[in-house]
Order: structure tokens, then C-alpha cells, then sequence
């Protein structure tokens, strides 16, 4: 099921966070709130790990990864590099890559068996990609914007894309990552799909000025509804209320 | 397959469809990705728009002020009222684009003008939202300084213009009338009146008046003078309100008179024969020596230095019958109409077949006359020389007369008509016998414009919708009686707001 959060009066959650079905990186907030939003949901399934990357709070936007792996960009520094190897569980290969385009969350979608990235990425930086993510690469364009990792979210289950994607667009990237995509907006009416929610195969998490609608189309797209992890069942499911008058 | 812009291939692109961000409606995409009716139902784009106004209207001449002090003349729902009011509102144009503007009907008695502006402005986003704006303008009634000024005082004039010519007839009025008529030079006459020699014009302002004496001194030989009575007179910011008259006498030679012009005169125009015609009357007088064919011009000014009168003037003609015509010299042509002297040998209508008294006169109208034609001039057979020491010729021929002719067509109505001036007759004194020598004279003069084509050069005519063509055919015999080509005629045009004219007829010149 889908929540609504912010992070620090900000909608865009999916800056400050990133998760996959493995773990989940939360950036450093001033008070605890988002943290413990994310706690609530998926303390006992995931690890939750409070980080910065390269000093900053955009922890979202500047790393990728999936159940296989974490991508850094060189800017990271040691000491964040060591604490995301200690944290994470040890399945997921943490790889520190140099990389002309260091914002790898805007370059790079992936989900655990396809990526999209930027057409202008580096072949070896492919090549690490394919290796440590395990995934196939495809280097795309959505709705004429390069920045697929910010214009589209996609889990194993579905994908949600910018509204301006044809749809002939639409019909071959369906075909290539293999899960049913739709195009439509957050955070009312946001184009920044990536920026602006953040999900995984059971879960995901929007901007609180996201709109009945939009909310109702996320967790259709990504089959939210009946979605359980994997070794809890959860009876109790938060019934969707509208948060402003 | 199809070609980009650089030809090379660009695949089909449809645009797909997404959910209203707000409504859950499918919709295109765009820019804010919330259905139009979302859209319109959270932003207002004339937010901060002006609704209301008033406007100024003053009631008599139906014009709209434009602060501070220009008044616009624009009728209820027009094109110039709708620009009027989009002027007033100008504020509007700073933050949105004006799209279309139209009124929406009110009342004329509401004192209302409703506008419905369609307006765009850029929103949130980037995307162009287009929303329809309607404003409403409270009329309020107030005269205009002109329309106040007319009211308190109708009658006011502030320049007269005083036009006489001291000759027994009206002739030059006729004429004169038709000239200003065609020209327009007394629209902006608040009154004319008619007196006693002349005309009376009323002006609102000195300058239309002197416009107007300008008009006449380029058509008649006049001299005027000017005068000026105070009024009123503002110390304070030193403005004086005067009442200008014009006094303007028209010089009393008309065409067709006999002059004998004084010694000095005949003298400065080169000794020419001191009995002279008077042929042409414009800015100057025209005159031609009958005997020897010889012309002179006389300019305005300088026939008012030696002023002189003439000795008959065209009432006194009389009518006589050519019996012999012998023509002496060749044709001369003679500003613009061709004479050639000859010996006549006429006798007076009213003598001939009764007595035997023939009359031996040298003419210059040998080009028109033939042996039984009619002609008129002036009898000077039993007429004493005084002072002159000159002979005196029996009969001084002037034109050609076509009377008899007319007998035969007397009562018809005539296939073109005059317009008049609106002029104030003053009925009190003359009375019935003045009125017959008016209509007598109109009718001379509506016969002199048949005849001669030069005079009508610079008069409109009408087509006279009352007259019929005559089934007959026409007595033929020697020359027709001259008459007006139908197609010279002006069609009057007739709308509903009055008469105007229709220009294309074009010049009056055959």
C-alpha cells in the first residue's frame, strides 16, 4: 500500500530516499519523523539505514541500486562508504564508480532485472552496472527528457512514467523492462515521477501533496493493493484518507 | 513513413492519455496535468481584474468623455465605443492578453454598458489559461462645454458674415447659393438669414467665417472689411469674447450687363470702347468691347478703385428678330467662346410685322445668329449720349434668345432639379409682389444654366424624379432649344438619413 509522507515540509520524498526490495536509505533529517515513517513500515522485513552521500541529504537522486547492489557516485566519501558496507546486508555489492555524470539516481532506473540509463553513460559505467546490479541495460530517452531516473519509477511489478510519453513510447518500454506501465503524475500533478515517491515491491511512499487519484493510480500500477512482504501478512490495511480539507 | 524537419525519420507519436490529477477524469497531458474545470475551479485568472467603471455621456451629442477633456462622439454598441471602453480600461492589459471584446446588451435607459472580455494569462506551470471577464460601466449624464454652451444659449453667434450686392435683382444669389451648396462653405453656418440686398451667415467662430469670405472672394470680385464688437472680457486671465462681423459687398457688375466704363478706366484698359459687355463674372469681371472684339480683365481690386455701375443690366432686355446677318471678320475666340464681328440687320419683336422699323447694328455674336433666329439685347435707339462723346449704337445684341421655341415646350417640367440653402426668409414687409419678381427671376436663372454649359460647371444637379419624357417627338426645325445631357445629371441618392449626393457623375464639363 501506498503512504503519504514529507520530508522536512518537503513533498519530494523521493529525493531523500531510496528503496528497494533489499534495504532502504533514508537521508538525515532534522527531527525523526520521516525515519520513523519509514521504521513503521519496514523495520522488521529491511534494514533502514540513515546515511549521506557525499555530505548531502539527496541520497535519492545520487545513488541507484537493487537487491543485487548499490551504485555510488565518487563523491561519496570513505567514511559514508564504510558505513553503507557495514549496514547493509552482505548480498548487496556496494561499488563506489567514477563516473562523469555523478547524479547516478537521475541517470539510472533499475528494478532487479532491467535498467534504463542515460544515453550519454560511460560504456564501463555500463558494464559496472550490468555487473553489479545484475541487470540488462538499456540506454533510453522518456517523453524526450534523458533524466530517466528521474522521469520514471518502475519495481519489479510495474512502472510509472512522465504524462507526456507517447504512447507508442510507452509500448516499447514496456516491452523492453516487462512489467505494464502507465503514464500519470505525483505530488499534484508533478511530472518528477522518481523525485516524488519512492517504491518497491510491496510498498511505496508519495509526497503528502499527492492527490486521491494519483494515489489510486500508484497502487494500481504497482499492484499495491494485495501486496504483502514477502514474510509478513498483514492483516490491517490503512484506509486512504484525504489529508487536507 | 513520415520526414521530420532534417528528413530523417520520426516514428508516429499519439499522445496518450493520463488521470486529472484532482478529478481522476481522463484527460490530454498538459503542462499542470489537472483537467480544465479543476483548473478553472482553483486558479482565476481575472483575479484583481476591474469589474466596474463609469464612464461620462453627454445626452445632446451623444458623445463619451475621455478624461480630461476630450470628448468622443460614439453611438450606443459601436465599434468606436467598444474601443472607447477598452481605452478606459487600460489597466487591464498589464498582467493578462486581451482576446475578444464584445457588449453584451443592455437597456439603452439602464445607464449600463456590460463588456465580455475574453482574457489569457500564463499560470503556474506554464500553461495558457483562457477565462472569460465581464465588466460593467456606470454611464453617467453630463452636457459637454459645447452642448452647455449651445443649450444656455442657442442663437449665439460669434461671427457674422454680412454678403450684399447692391443691384436690383437676386441673380448672384441664385447662383451663388448652388456654388455653396456643391463646395460646402456654409455647413458650419449656424443660421443664414435673407435681407435685403443679400445674405446674412452666422458663424460660431471667427475662423469658419473667414473661411468662408475667403470662399466668396475666390468666386465673386468683393471687398470686405471686418469689424469687431466686445462682448465680454475677463480681467483676470486678460480674455476678451468679441462678435466679428464681415461686410462683404459683391462688385455690382453682373454677366450679360452693358457697362460704360468711366474715362480713367477705359484709359488704364488700353482706350478699349467705353461701351462694354460684361461676359464672365469669377474673382474678376470679364469684359468685351461688342465692336471691336477686344477683352479685358478686370481683377477685384482693381475695379474697386474706380468702382462704376452698370448701365442696363439684364432685365432691360428686349427681344428683337434677326432678319439679315453678314458677317464681317473671322472667328476669334474670346476666353473661351467664340465671337466674330457681323452687320445685323434686326427689328424689335414688338415692332415686327406692325411697323418698318429696322435697325443696322454691328454684333459680335455673328457666329450664332442666323437670319429668323430670335435675339435679345439692349435698345439704345432713342437713348442720349450726355457727356459721352461717343456714338451711340441703336441695338447692342447680347444673346441669343430661344422664347419662342420655349412657347412650344412652356409647362414642362424639367428633367433636373436644384437643391436650396435653409435660409430664413424675412416675410414680414414685401409681400406678394416680391415674391412674383423672385420666381420670375429663378426661372431666368434656371434658364441661363440650360444654356450656357460653363455656368453650370461648378453647380450639382439632380435628377428630378418627377419628370417624365415627353412620348412626342419633338418639334424639329433650325436648332433645338439647348437643354442639359441626362447623363451630366447627379442621381440623388436617397437614405434614410437624408439626402446625399453620388458622386460618381463626375464632372460637370461635357
Amino acid at each position: 500500500m501506498a503512504t503519504r509522507i514529507q520530508f522536512e515540509n518537503s513533498c519530494e520524498v523521493g529525493v531523500f530516499s531510496k528503496l528497494t526490495n533489499a534495504y532502504c536509505l533514508v537521508a538525515i533529517g532534522g527531527s525523526e519523523n520521516f525515519y520513523s515513517a519509514f521504521e513503521a513500515e519496514l523495520a522488521d522485513v529491511i534494514p533502514v539505514v540513515k546515511t549521506s552521500i557525499a555530505g548531502t541529504r539527496i541520497i535519492g537522486r545520487l545513488c541507484a541500486g537493487n537487491k543485487n547492489g548499490l551504485l555510488l557516485p565518487h563523491t561519496t566519501t570513505d567514511q559514508e562508504l564504510q558505513h553503507l558496507r557495514n549496514s547493509l546486508p552482505d548480498q548487496v555489492v556496494v561499488q563506489r564508480i567514477e563516473e562523469r555524470l555523478s547524479a547516478l539516481g537521475n541517470c539510472i532506473a533499475c528494478n532487479d532485472h532491467v535498467a534504463l540509463t542515460h544515453p550519454d553513460l560511460d560504456r564501463e559505467t555500463e558494464e559496472l552496472i550490468a555487473d553489479v546490479l545484475g541487470v540488462e541495460v538499456f540506454r533510453q530517452t522518456i517523453a524526450g527528457n534523458i533524466l530517466v531516473g528521474s522521469y520514471c519509477a518502475f519495481s519489479n511489478r510495474g512502472g510509472l512514467v512522465h504524462p507526456h510519453t507517447s504512447i507508442e513510447d510507452l509500448d516499447e518500454l514496456s516491452t523492453l523492462l516487462q512489467v505494464p506501465l502507465v503514464a500519470g503524475t505525483v505530488n499534484r500533478g508533478s511530472e518528477v515521477i522518481a523525485a516524488g515517491m519512492t517504491v518497491n515491491d510491496w510498498t511505496a511512499f508519495c509526497g503528502s501533496d499527492t492527490t486521491a487519484t494519483e494515489l489510486s493510480v500508484v497502487e494500481s500500477v504497482f499492484k499495491l493493493r494485495e501486496a504483502q512482504p514477502s514474510s509478513i501478512v498483514d492483516e490491517m490495511r490503512k484506509s486512504l484518507i484525504d489529508s487536507y480539507v | 513513413m513520415e520526414l521530420g524537419a532534417s528528413g530523417m525519420f520520426v516514428p508516429a507519436q499519439t499522445v496518450g492519455t493520463v488521470l486529472c490529477c484532482i478529478c481522476g477524469v481522463t484527460m490530454a497531458p498538459n503542462p499542470t496535468n489537472m483537467c480544465v474545470r479543476c483548473l478553472r475551479s482553483r486558479v482565476d485568472i481575472t483575479e484583481g481584474l476591474p469589474r466596474h467603471g463609469a464612464v461620462v455621456h453627454c445626452p445632446e451629442c451623444r458623445s463619451y468623455l475621455h478624461p480630461p477633456r476630450t470628448w468622443v462622439r460614439a453611438d450606443l454598441e459601436s465599434k468606436e465605443l467598444l474601443v472607447f471602453c477598452l481605452r478606459r480600461l487600460k489597466p487591464l492589459t498589464r498582467h493578462v492578453r486581451l482576446v475578444h471584446a464584445e457588449f453584451v446588451w443592455t437597456e439603452p435607459h439602464s445607464k449600463r454598458l456590460r463588456l465580455k472580455l475574453r482574457v489569457q494569462r500564463e499560470t503556474v506551470h506554464g500553461a495558457i489559461l483562457e477565462q472569460s471577464h465581464l465588466v460593467e460601466l456606470t454611464v453617467h449624464d453630463q452636457l459637454c462645454p459645447a452642448c452647455s454652451r449651445a443649450q444656455a444659449n442657442p442663437d449665439q453667434w460669434s461671427a457674422a458674415v454680412q454678403l450684399r450686392q447692391h443691384v436690383a435683382h437676386r441673380r448672384t444669389f441664385f447662383f451663388l447659393e448652388q456654388l455653396i451648396l456643391r463646395h460646402g462653405a456654409a455647413i458650419r453656418a449656424l443660421r443664414i438669414s435673407e435681407a435685403d440686398r443679400g445674405l446674412d451667415f452666422f458663424f460660431g467662430s471667427r475662423s469658419h467665417a473667414v473661411k468662408f469670405v475667403e470662399f466668396i472672394s475666390g468666386v465673386v470680385p468683393v471687398r470686405s472689411r471686418s469689424d469687431k464688437q466686445l462682448v465680454s472680457h475677463d480681467p483676470k486671465s486678460n480674455i476678451y469674447n468679441y462678435k466679428h462681423t464681415f461686410s462683404v459687398e459683391i462688385c455690382p457688375i453682373c454677366r450679360e450687363d452693358l457697362v460704360c466704363l468711366p474715362p480713367k478706366v477705359a484709359q488704364a484698359l488700353g482706350n478699349l470702347g467705353p461701351l462694354v459687355i460684361c461676359t464672365k463674372i469669377s474673382d474678376s469681371v470679364a469684359l468685351l468691347d461688342p465692336f471691336t472684339l477686344r477683352s479685358a480683365f478686370l481683377d477685384a481690386s482693381q475695379y474697386w478703385r474706380a468702382p462704376f455701375k452698370a448701365l442696363l443690366s439684364s432685365r432691360q432686355l428686349v427681344e428683337y428678330i434677326v432678319l439679315d446677318i453678314e458677317v464681317e471678320s473671322s472667328e476669334v475666340t474670346v476666353g473661351g467662346s467664340r465671337y466674330s464681328l457681323a452687320y445685323a440687320q434686326v427689328a424689335r419683336l414688338s415692332d415686327f410685322g406692325k411697323n418698318d422699323n429696322i435697325f443696322t447694328v454691328r454684333t459680335h455674336l455673328g457666329q450664332l445668329l442666323n437670319p429668323g433666329d430670335y435675339a435679345l439685347g439692349y435698345d439704345l435707339y432713342g437713348a442720349n449720349s450726355g457727356d459721352l462723346e461717343i456714338d451711340l449704337p441703336d441695338v447692342v445684341l447680347i444673346k441669343k434668345s430661344y422664347e419662342e421655341k420655349r412657347r412650344n415646350r412652356s409647362g414642362k417640367a424639367r428633367p433636373w432639379k436644384l437643391k436650396s440653402l435653409n435660409m430664413d426668409v424675412d416675410n414680414t414687409s414685401k409681400g406678394r409682389a416680391d415674391e412674383e419678381k423672385r420666381n420670375i427671376e429663378y426661372e431666368e436663372f434656371l434658364r441661363d444654366l440650360e444654356e450656357n454649359p460653363e455656368l453650370r460647371f461648378n453647380i450639382s444637379l439632380y435628377r428630378n424624379k418627377d419628370y417624365q419624357p415627353s412620348e412626342m417627338a419633338s418639334t424639329a426645325g433650325g436648332d433645338d432649344v439647348p437643354s442639359m445631357p441626362l447623363e451630366d445629371l447627379l442621381a440623388d441618392l436617397e437614405l434614410s438619413d437624408g439626402e446625399e449626393e453620388n458622386d460618381d457623375a463626375g464632372s460637370m464639363m461635357e
